[in-house]
This record gives C-alpha cells, sequence and structure tokens, in this order.
C-alpha cells in the first residue's frame, strides 16, 4: 500500500511492520516524532509492545540491552546528543552482541546548538560494534528497519539506522508498505539461542580476562565479516517479496564512469540527479553511494569503482585535525589495490544545503584537477 | 560452529574462539567459583531473635541468603560478608563472627 509520509515515520511504520516488543526512548530534535508516533501505536493498541519512557538515553538503550537480553525485539531512536549520551551502552549492545535496531536522525553536533543536518554523530560511535547504515529516502528507512532486524537476528550485532536532519526525517515521500502478513513470513518471532531466563540462570557479562576477551572481539569481527554475505542474501529475500532491490553500496552509472563522486545520505540522491546532467553535458560521471560504512563493504566499492581515472568524495562530516570520514574509509581501501587520485570535499556541515549546483562544481573541480587532495571546503565563507 | 553454552560444576575447558559463546556469557561456571572464600566477617543468624520478615534475604546484593522451610539461610559458599543483612536486619538477629583459624 503506497503512503505518503515524513522520513521519521517511516521508521515507526518500519518498526510497527517488524512487530518490535519493546520500545525504550527519549525524545530529541528531529528525532521526536518517530516515537512519538509510535507511542500512539502502542497506545492505540495497533502493535501488542512495551513503551518504556526513560529519563535519558543512556537509559533508553540501557532499557533495550536488558530487553534484548531477555530475547524481546527492541527499538530505539535518537539523534545528535543523544546518541552520543549512549556511548557507554553502544558498546555493552554490541560486546553482548544484541540485535537491536535504532534509528539515529543525523543532527549537528553542539555546540553551536544545531537541529540540522550533519554525520559526525553516528560516525563518532563507528567503532562500538554496531553494523551502520545512512539511508537516502523514506523508503529506504522503512525498508531498512525490516531487513535489519533480519539481519542483526543472525549475525547477533545490532544495527544503527541513520538519516539527514529534515531533508530526510521531516521530508514527505511516496512509501510503499508492504503488507503484515508479507513481512511476518520474511521476518518471523526472534527466538535467540542465548538469552536472559530466570528458569535457567547464567551470568551474562561477567568479569572476562584475557584469556577470553581477545576472543570475543575476533568473534565479533567475524560475525561483521559474515554479515556482508548475510546482508547481501537478506536483501535478495526482501527483493523478492517487494521488488525494491538493496545492496551495502548503489552504484549509479558507475560501469563507464572516469569519474566516480562517492557521497551518502541524501546527498547521495541528489547526486545522482547531477550525474545525469553532467552524464548530458557529455561527462562521464557516476555515483557510488555508501549505503553501509560498518561492515565496510570493501570489495563491492573495489568492484564498483572499476576503471575509474578519478574519485571525489562527499562528506557531510569532519574528523577535525584529518578529514572527511567517508574519504579516510575510501582510501584505506584503495590502497596496495587501485592507485587513482582521490578528491575529497567537506560540504554541508551543520544542515548547509548541498544543492546539485553545489554538487556540480564539485565535479567540475574533480574533473579539471588530476592531484589528489585530502580536504577541500565546499562553499566555506572564508 | 560448536559453541558452548553449558552449565557445569567443574571448570569448563575452552579451547579457543569457536568453542565460546558469541558474547560473555556461562563462560565459567558460579556452581564451582565459590565467592565464599572471600569472606572475612561472617553474619550468622539467631533464629531466636528472628522473626521471618526477610529484610536480610531482600536486601542480600548476591543473593546469597535463601529460603528453606521458611526461614532465611545464608549459603556461606557464596556469601562475601558484606554484612547488609547485619545493617538492615531490624531486629539485630544476625550477629557478625570473624573468619579465621
Amino acid at each position: 500500500m503506497k503512503k505518503t509520509m515524513m522520513g521519521n515515520y517511516a521508521a515507526s511504520w518500519g518498526a510497527q511492520l517488524s512487530r518490535v516488543q519493546v520500545i525504550a526512548a527519549y525524545p530529541i530534535t528531529p528525532q521526536t516524532l518517530i516515537v512519538e508516533k509510535l507511542s500512539d501505536i502502542v497506545a492505540d493498541g495497533e502493535l501488542k509492545a512495551k513503551f518504556i519512557k526513560v529519563e535519558s538515553e543512556h537509559s533508553a538503550m540501557a532499557a533495550c540491552i536488558g530487553a534484548s537480553s531477555t530475547g524481546a525485539r527492541a527499538y530505539t531512536a535518537t539523534s545528535a546528543q543523544g546518541l552520543a549520551l549512549m556511548h557507554e551502552m553502544l558498546h555493552w549492545a554490541g560486546l553482548a552482541r544484541l540485535p537491536i535496531v535504532m534509528a539515529n536522525v543525523n543532527r549537528a553536533m553542539a555546540p553551536g546548538w544545531s537541529i540540522w543536518a550533519d554525520q559526525n554523530d553516528s560516525l563518532s560511535q563507528r567503532d562500538t560494534g554496531w553494523m551502520s547504515i545512512f539511508s537516502s529516502s523514506a523508503q529506504d528507512i522503512l525498508d531498512s528497519t525490516i531487513i535489519s532486524y533480519k539481519v542483526s537476528e543472525k549475525v547477533l550485532l545490532p544495527t544503527l539506522i541513520s538519516f539527514d536532519a529534515f531533508f530526510l526525517s521531516h521530508t514527505v515521500e511516496v512509501v510503499d508498505m508492504p503488507e503484515q502478513e508479507l513481512v511476518d513470513k520474511f521476518l518471523p518471532p526472534y527466538k535467540p539461542e542465548y538469552k536472559m531466563d530466570v528458569n535457567d540462570p547464567r551470568s551474562f557479562g561477567a568479569l572476562t580476562d584475557e584469556q577470553y576477551y581477545y576472543e570475543f572481539r575476533y568473534k565479533m569481527q567475524e560475525a561483521m565479516d559474515q554479515a556482508i554475505d548475510v546482508i547481501k542474501e537478506t536483501c535478495r529475500e526482501y527483493e523478492e517479496i517487494t521488488g525494491r532491490h538493496y545492496d551495502l553500496i548503489h552504484a549509479y552509472r558507475c560501469e563507464d564512469a572516469d569519474m566516480i563522486m562517492v557521497t551518502s545520505g541524501t546527498i547521495a540522491e541528489t547526486t545522482n540527479v547531477t550525474v545525469d546532467t553532467l552524464r548530458e553535458e557529455g561527462h562521464k560521471v557516476g555515483n557510488l553511494q555508501i549505503r553501509y560504512i560498518r561492515p565496510y563493504p570493501k570489495k563491492d566499492i573495489l568492484a564498483a569503482i572499476g576503471g575509474a581515472k578519478k574519485l571525489a568524495v562527499i562528506d557531510r562530516n569532519i574528523s577535525p585535525g584529518y578529514s572527511g570520514i567517508f574519504s579516510q574509509e575510501l582510501k584505506s581501501a584503495l590502497y596496495n589495490e587501485i592507485d587513482i587520485p582521490v578528491r575529497s570535499y567537506i560540504a554541508g556541515l551543520g544542515g548547509r544545503d548541498v544543492k546539485i549546483e553545489d554538487i556540480k562544481d564539485i565535479a567540475y573541480n574533480a574533473l579539471e584537477h588530476d592531484e589528489p587532495n585530502d580536504l577541500i571546503w565546499k562553499g566555506v565563507k572564508k | 560452529m560448536a559453541i558452548k553454552f553449558q552449565k557445569s560444576d567443574k571448570p569448563i575447558k575452552i579451547e579457543g574462539a569457536h568453542d565460546m559463546p558469541p558474547m560473555p556469557a556461562a563462560l565459567g561456571s558460579m556452581l564451582f567459583n565459590k565467592t565464599g572464600s572471600w569472606r572475612n566477617v561472617r553474619p550468622v543468624i539467631d533464629y531466636d531473635k528472628c522473626i521471618k520478615c526477610f529484610i536480610c534475604w531482600k536486601f542480600c546484593p548476591e543473593p546469597a541468603i535463601k529460603i528453606v522451610d521458611e526461614k532465611p539461610v545464608i549459603d556461606y559458599d557464596y556469601c562475601k560478608g558484606c554484612l547488609m543483612c547485619v545493617e538492615e536486619c531490624p531486629k539485630d538477629a544476625i550477629n557478625e563472627e570473624l573468619e579465621g583459624k
């Protein structure tokens, strides 16, 4: 059934269709609508779930950890400062290998106090052991939520689904909602092999000395490696029932491209349109959208780059003291594999709009210059 | 993948990652790891004074106080001697005794 909805509601309905059993959340702009809607859905009896109001995001994640440990399907959503407050608990959820799914509306970290789009919040959580997706449309958010529960429950790793504040969270798009029966068939109830059970008590997360801790890290990495195939397989299964194709990356007109732009989030969608215009002008360009930053789809990225001669990365984030984070990740993947110049652009921090003209400027700049460059500030008022 | 997620009253032999569950859980066993050996002061319930309110049972953080035949009974295999029960007993019915020879 097709419906118009904001990106935020796509997250809510994705959680409802996934039949989540516990939702623990604390409101923060621009995420609030996600959990407000879920609270309505639960109160109206449309979803049999426990909605836990908590006093902070740290507690929201703690409640999800508790719920997930007992075998319940747990969900929460947050943004920026809220995600940062969860940081300790994110590591816990990761190492306890709990298949929690969370939406994060990408919002700039304060100060200056900002509620607008910026990826630094979720990228700061890159190393917590969560699988991490950057969605680029409302449809993507809804589908990713359903797909992520299936993947997470298989590999026992949590998933973070991020999407740009306002450009996506508060923008209304047409979304095809799959029928509940179809989703139920695709995503059966979570039946964990390991769970906290008062009738069968065991210790969880107890003191783990150097004899074992190292091996748990190894196992987490193994699960991340395995997740790449599980994500692909699960996306294929989802495509069979919905007709919608997803993957760890989305390569747009890259096959014969001389220059490929590497993007994520809503900028990726704008770049697709820009690529079409640039192609009309005779430039052989493509757009490589990175959907998953963890697990990092290195092989897919290298394959998509193929014979391109140059890359231009656009980062709506920055690791102060070095460069854009997607750019660093890309360069580390290319090393020893493909030797072509990478030009790295920062754009749209703190919600500054990145328009087709801006991406065109970036493309022209990259087409004109052959030397690599670590950091180019697009549109900064110097 | 052979994963051990078992209970045992003996130490569980783990060769490597593939013997282990994915998360740090049920690695060893509290059945043999008797933390009562940490105790240097022993709480002892005086059943003549005990009114069976079970406040000690409720407060024991371990929890090493069990209810046996409708009485609170301290399990010295696991009691670490924190003496919270002594502090909380409303009838001063739990005495402190030094451990040791």
